[in-house]
């Protein structure tokens, strides 16, 4: 009963909050709201890493920069808002809207042109990732000291939770799809599942540690589907090659006109592509979705004030619920990439021959995918 | 779009900061996580087993014993069937020794006191031909006192005398 009492009064609190600010706003400034914007600033990269309630200041991270004369390094701090920073002989800047470079480090040449040097900047995606590297080697080399102070000993809570989850993958994704080979490649498929959720839980949090928008961003889900792509072909056996350049079908399909081989050659790209695409549009389309619930109240809020405390309400359970299935989706999808990179880098190790074995793992492949997918 | 255009700034890092994530997890987590596991569900099943075995062996040894006890019941059964037949064989035995033996002491008896009864009649005979030779006498005494009768007496002897010679 207290509970609901206790839910009950944060509403009307919450409720309250935006009726106050919407109707000092009103007076002061009439700013306007661009949803776009604020959506993709969130969505995107950028030099510092904003801290909660305040606009004007942001931890900074290294810059790191080839220019024309070499390399530079300096804080985020100095390009802030839009300021020049001359290091040396050069200066630089963050691009403005209007330029072509909107929102990275660009050098002023004397001529007042702006270039674009190689940027190898720690931004804030970056810096996340370190921090995600971290957790999970740190997790990882905690259960792996557990287990060999304490051999013959389960490990309890937390770190027993961890190691359900390393047996639950193991099991579940990779060595029912290796079989034999799941020694092998386990390693990289666990590194892989690990690193996406954990990528994909702290981008659920909102506040520094997490934040990053960083499994929805596709530069990090297209290096990880390139990895899998060079596990799978590197490892490949004759089978999968004959497979590719000379497959089991009629002769007309691949002699005069290789159109079979052609489309195998496709399929090894649209692989990884599609495991690219599918993390990248999973996790940013939750985040978006979550964005712009939260934005929905500041933009009703904008209209009528009233409606802005209603759609609060709204707001607020929506994006509670998302975040409730985000974490969920976070999970559903490292997971499918898992499991589809062992599914791939499976049927690249599989011995054919055998048109019985071969319809049943695919008929057990094609079950699989359909119970990653729904 | 920004979004969809990968930026190779992040594209070098994620390889640096994935390659650096995976070389360290490869050579000092995963083996040892899943040895563990592996070895820890191998001693779980071994320990299984041997439950099973132990339980398996158990259950024999109960019904070994259990068959033991059947078969020392038996032969207890057996041994006292045995015993009360021989009870009844040697008080047998003992009641006709003991027959036999008071056969032989009652006989015994029988014989003295039949030879006791003849000595008694001998000495019984005795007395009384002596209390018939004493009465005669004294009648014979009474008889003879006149030298008559005594002279009639001989006569009459030596005629039998004389009689028996011829």
């Amino acid at each position: 009963m207290t509970r609901i009492k206790l839910i009950i009064i944060t509403l009307l609190l919450a409720i309250a909050s935006p009726l106050t600010r919407a109707g000092e706003g009103t007076d002061s400034a009439s700013k306007k709201i661009d949803p776009k914007e604020i959506i993709f600033e969130h969505l995107g990269d950028r030099y510092g890493w904003e801290v909660p309630f305040d606009h004007h200041h942001s931890i900074p991270l290294p810059i790191i920069v080839i220019g024309t004369d070499g390399l530079h390094c300096f804080s985020s701090a100095r390009v802030e808002h839009g300021q020049a920073y001359k290091d040396g002989n050069v200066t630089f800047r963050i691009a403005g809207e209007d330029s072509e470079y909107a929102g990275k480090v660009v050098e002023i040449a004397a001529d007042g042109k702006e270039i674009k040097p190689l940027d190898f900047s720690i931004t804030k995606n970056v810096c996340a990732l370190f921090i995600c590297v971290f957790i999970v080697a740190g997790i990882m080399l905690w259960l792996a000291t557990f287990l060999r102070k304490h051999p013959y000993k389960a490990p309890r809570k937390g770190l027993g939770g961890v190691e359900a989850c390393v047996t639950f993958i193991y099991n579940g994704a990779v060595k029912s799809t290796l079989g034999p080979n799941a020694r092998r490649f386990a390693p990289y498929l666990l590194t892989v599942f690990f690193f996406i959720l954990v990528m994909n839980l702290t981008g659920l949090v909102v506040i520094f540690p997490g934040g990053a928008n960083l499994t929805g961003n596709i530069a990090v889900t297209l290096v990880l589907a390139v990895c899998t792509f060079f596990v799978t072909n590197v490892f490949a056996n004759k089978h999968y090659w004959k497979e590719i350049l000379w497959p089991d079908v009629p002769l007309w399909l691949k002699c005069p006109l290789p159109i079979m081989p052609v489309i195998e050659i496709f399929g090894m790209f649209t692989k990884p592509a599609a495991l690219t695409v599918r993390l990248f549009a999973n996790m940013m389309g939750g985040h978006m979705i979550v964005i712009t619930l939260t934005l929905l109240i500041f933009i009703f809020s904008a209209i009528n004030p009233v409606a802005g405390g209603a759609s609060t309400v709204v707001s607020l359970i929506f994006s509670i619920f998302m975040l409730l299935i985000d974490v969920l989706v976070s999970f559903i999808q490292a997971y499918v990439f898992t499991l589809l990179s062992a599914i791939f880098i499976g049927l690249a190790n599989e011995e054919g021959h055998e048109k019985e074995k071969e319809a049943r793992t695919a008929k057990e492949i094609g079950e699989k995918i359909v119970d990653a997918l729904v | 779009m920004e979004l969809f255009t990968p930026d190779y700034g992040l594209i070098f890092w994620m390889f640096i900061a994935f390659g650096v994530l995976f070389l360290v997890l490869w050579k000092f987590a995963w083996p040892m996580i899943l040895k563990s596991v592996d070895e820890r569900a191998d001693l779980i099943d071994k320990g299984v087993e041997y439950a099973q075995e132990a339980k398996i062996q158990l259950d024999n040894a109960r019904s070994e014993a259990e068959e033991y006890l059947n078969t020392a019941r038996k032969e207890q059964a057996q041994i006292l069937r045995d015993a009360d037949k021989m009870k009844t064989q040697i008080i047998e035995q003992a009641r006709v020794a003991a027959q036999a033996e008071a056969q032989k002491v009652m006989d015994n008896a029988k014989l003295q006191i039949q030879q006791q009864q003849k000595e008694a009649q001998q000495q019984f005979r005795n007395q009384v031909s002596e209390f018939a030779i004493q009465i005669a006498g004294k009648i014979v005494k009474n008889q003879m006192k006149e030298d008559e009768a005594q002279n009639k007496l001989v006569n009459s002897m030596l005629d039998q005398i004389e009689q028996n010679k011829n």
